[in-house]
């Protein structure tokens, strides 16, 4: 295993320390320039960057089975490590459909096969994501993978009873369900944000209720059963509301955000470029801005990326025709760090807690989102804050080119990222990957 | 003009040009040879991924009275109905030399994803995307307003007016018509007042931001209770699918309180106009006694609206500040 001595690189924003990483693990963490390297050891000049623990994304689309002409593992777990991410989880609408034990078995595989970062598949909630019947969700939990976090993403768990059935099963192996929230029907042909945009362009609408009354349904529905409930991709003003309500209720939920909708708005649909094209729909500013506020205030738990790479010629059509999803591992730290940190919403430590250690509680991911302690496994990342790059989606490492900040300047770059004291990623470029030995077993006990 | 995508980019100065250069089209109609040589040499291609005979037949017959060569590619029978791409189908049309592309497409915003594409380097005509705009539809009821309720009968006192103070009621399925969009932003740019009346199933979320009034009683907009007296009504094709989608219970209360009848005509000043782009669903939105009344120009603007498009071609291949 290498060792590393990183130098002076401020720990969630802190004051500047040396921080050794050892057999996988942080070894010491000292004050600048006091620790020296054992023979042997790679050292990493970090005068300026800020250290956060290994980002951890709740929700990633690796394509892989099926769709390898989208996205694989390999290449997907690379834009990952570029992002400064150091585990990612898998959602199940591959095909075929992440719903039994076989299938997450087979990516939880080639992600330790591929060695970019840890990935931790997500398991459908529903047999083929229809909606009709559960999938083995114990097995699916019971498997190497050992998957926590259960969606039918992509689609919504619409059925109540069945959802309140996911719900309570999940809560036997400390599972969660993460519903993707869209009522169907009135959603039904959707194209974009239902507001006075659509209404100009002509495009079918997408109403904020369609996924506000969706949430509002299973927070209650969370309530009664006692259940913890995870809700993917907040969109709207409303449903910030909602999980606000239903946490000072006492309901056990958690909310996520993605970066393009802190950052985007259905303005940008005027010049009907599918690349903005997506699920749930850019909403407007005042959208936006409750978002903000609602990571702000700790209403939204996490920033997760629900990358969604297509081919080309998915997106290089007319909008109808085009399909839904944006790419966003490798620019979810800079657009978190436009849209959060620099106006003020967010500190480094609110950073690594949104995209590091609240996901990798809520996926029930022991070895990851630390704090950058002695003992803990080395998972890290290194930010520097002071850079701005301008977003090329030719230049990435994910094979999707549907990157919707194409071209625009955003700050802080990924310098180098640590998955279990290797460098995946060194001087911003890919180093190699993770395939020595292991001191954490992906959905293993094994606990820092 | 580059292209011609939508009213809401044209200006007022732009749109004027538009009907004044119709009007000289529409002299021209009037001779026994129709023909101009004004296109000679140039090829336009009408790209039809949607059935409508009238529009294409339309397009078709501009090009030839200005005698571009016409190529015409419908979508049904052609390699589009084998999943050929747009972008391929464009790439295909822009290899063959078109140096303007008219495009009907279910898509809303496919001809400017055409214009912008870099996939062909002809001009685009927007001959009706999806729900969004159908601009030469506008152009040519604005030309039939005026003709008719500007100056008088003088093709010379038309010449650089525009519809200033003039009030015009649009009542129908404003939510699924690119006709409605495209006249709201038109008429707002040549001066006049525009009242949507619809169901308010029918009108789209966000219709109080567009430059226009909204009523949903068909009797009193007409009657000048909503912005005064009306110069001319036009009505909507309503498609009866509508009716299994819920948006109203029965094609009978449609008409019962939407329809153009002749005693809702009766309402409005003398001088007033019916207008209805085509096609008509007799007894549904409109009865046969109002289509085919005397306030009723809905076959003049068939006729106008070759002269229209004569002049959209001209402007954009022809035209000196093209």
């Amino acid at each position: 295993m290498t060792t590393t001595l990183v130098r002076a690189a401020r720990p969630l924003g802190a004051e500047p320390r040396d921080l050794l990483l050892r057999d996988g693990l942080v070894a010491e963490v000292a004050p600048p320039r006091t620790l020296t390297a054992p023979d042997g050891a790679r050292t990493v000049e970090a005068e300026g960057l800020v250290a956060l623990p290994g980002l951890v994304d709740l929700h990633t689309h690796l394509r892989e089975p099926g769709r390898e002409d989208a996205e694989t593992v390999e290449t997907g777990t690379r834009a990952a490590a570029l992002g400064g991410f150091t585990a990612v989880h898998a959602m199940a609408n591959t095909a075929p459909v992440a719903d039994t034990a076989g299938v997450v078995e087979q990516v939880w595989r080639l992600g330790r096969e591929a060695g970019w970062c840890d990935v931790r598949p997500v398991g459908a909630v529903t047999v083929g994501l229809e909606g009709q019947r559960l999938a083995e969700l114990g097995a699916m939990a019971d498997s190497a993978a050992g998957v926590r976090v259960f969606s039918d993403d992509g689609k919504c768990v619409f059925d109540a009873v069945l959802m309140r059935r996911a719900l309570e099963y999940v809560k036997a192996f400390d599972g969660v369900v993460a519903q993707h929230a869209q009522e169907p029907r009135l959603t039904e042909g959707a194209q974009m944000n239902e507001g006075a945009v659509s209404g100009v362009l002509g495009l079918r609408g997408w109403p904020a209720v369609a996924e506000e009354a969706v949430i509002a349904r299973d927070v209650l529905l969370a309530g009664h059963v006692g259940s913890r409930l995870h809700v993917c991709h907040l969109s709207t003003a409303g449903s910030v509301e909602i999980v606000r309500w239903a946490k000072a209720r006492g309901v056990d939920v958690t909310a996520e955000v993605t970066p393009h909708h802190l950052l985007l708005t259905d303005e940008l649909v005027r010049g009907y470029d599918p690349v903005y094209k997506v699920n749930p729909p850019l909403r407007t500013d005042d959208d936006v801005r409750a978002l903000r506020a609602g990571v702000a205030d700790g209403t939204i738990d996490v920033v997760a990326t629900d990358h969604a790479p297509h081919p080309v010629e998915d997106k290089d059509c007319e909008w109808s025709a085009a399909a839904m999803g944006m790419t966003g591992l490798e620019t979810a730290l800079s657009v978190v760090v436009q849209a959060l940190v620099e106006p003020g919403h967010l500190d480094w430590a609110g950073v690594a807690r949104v995209m590091s250690q609240t996901p990798a509680r809520i996926g029930r991911v022991a070895s990851q989102g630390g704090a950058l302690q002695v003992g803990e496994a080395a998972n890290l990342v290194l930010v520097d804050p002071a850079a701005r790059w301008t977003v090329d989606p030719a230049a990435m490492a994910t094979k999707g080119r549907n990157s919707p900040f194409a071209g625009r300047e955003l700050p802080a770059r990924v310098v180098a990222t640590f998955w279990e004291g290797h460098p995946t990623v060194l001087d911003g470029a890919l180093h190699s990957p993770n395939t020595g030995p292991r001191p954490a077993e992906a959905g293993s006990t094994w606990t820092r | 003009m580059r292209h011609l995508l939508s009213t809401a980019d044209l200006s007022h100065a732009e749109a004027v040009r538009v009907l004044d250069v119709a009007e000289q089209m529409a002299a021209t109609q009037q001779r026994e040879i129709k023909k101009l040589p004004t296109l000679r040499g140039r090829t336009v291609v009408n790209l039809f991924f949607e059935d409508s005979t009238r529009t294409r037949i339309s397009f078709e017959t501009a090009a030839k009275r200005l005698s571009a060569d016409v190529i015409t590619f419908s979508a049904k029978g052609s390699s589009v109905s084998k999943g050929e791409s747009l972008k391929d189908t464009a790439l295909t049309l822009q290899a063959m030399g078109a140096d303007a592309v008219v495009i009907r497409h279910g898509s809303s915003g496919a001809p400017l994803r055409l214009a912008r594409s870099g996939w062909t380097s002809g001009a685009v005509l927007n001959a009706g995307d999806g729900t969004h705009e159908h601009p030469t539809q506008a152009l040519l009821d604005a030309f039939t307003l005026r003709r008719h309720l500007v100056g008088g009968g003088d093709a010379a006192d038309r010449v650089g007016a525009d519809l200033a103070g003039r009030h015009v009621v649009v009542v129908g399925d404003v939510l699924h018509s690119r006709v409605a969009r495209s006249n709201v932003h038109l008429l707002h740019v040549l001066g006049a007042r525009t009242t949507l009346v619809a169901p308010p199933t029918l009108l789209p979320i966000g219709v109080e931001t567009w430059p226009c009034e909204v009523s949903y009683d068909l009797d009193a907009a007409l009657a000048g209770d909503v912005q005064g007296p009306v110069d001319a009504v036009m009505a909507l094709r309503v498609q009866l699918e509508r009716m299994d989608a819920a948006y109203f219970p029965s094609a009978r209360e449609y008409s019962r309180r939407y329809g153009i009848d002749a005693a809702r005509l009766g309402l409005l000043p003398p001088h007033a106009s019916l207008l209805h782009p085509g096609p008509m669903n007799r007894g549904l939105e409109i009865t046969a006694e109002a289509a085919d009344g005397a306030r009723s120009r809905i076959v003049e603007q068939v006729t106008n609206g070759v002269a229209v498009r004569m002049a959209a071609l001209y402007l954009l291949l022809a035209g000196e500040d093209a």
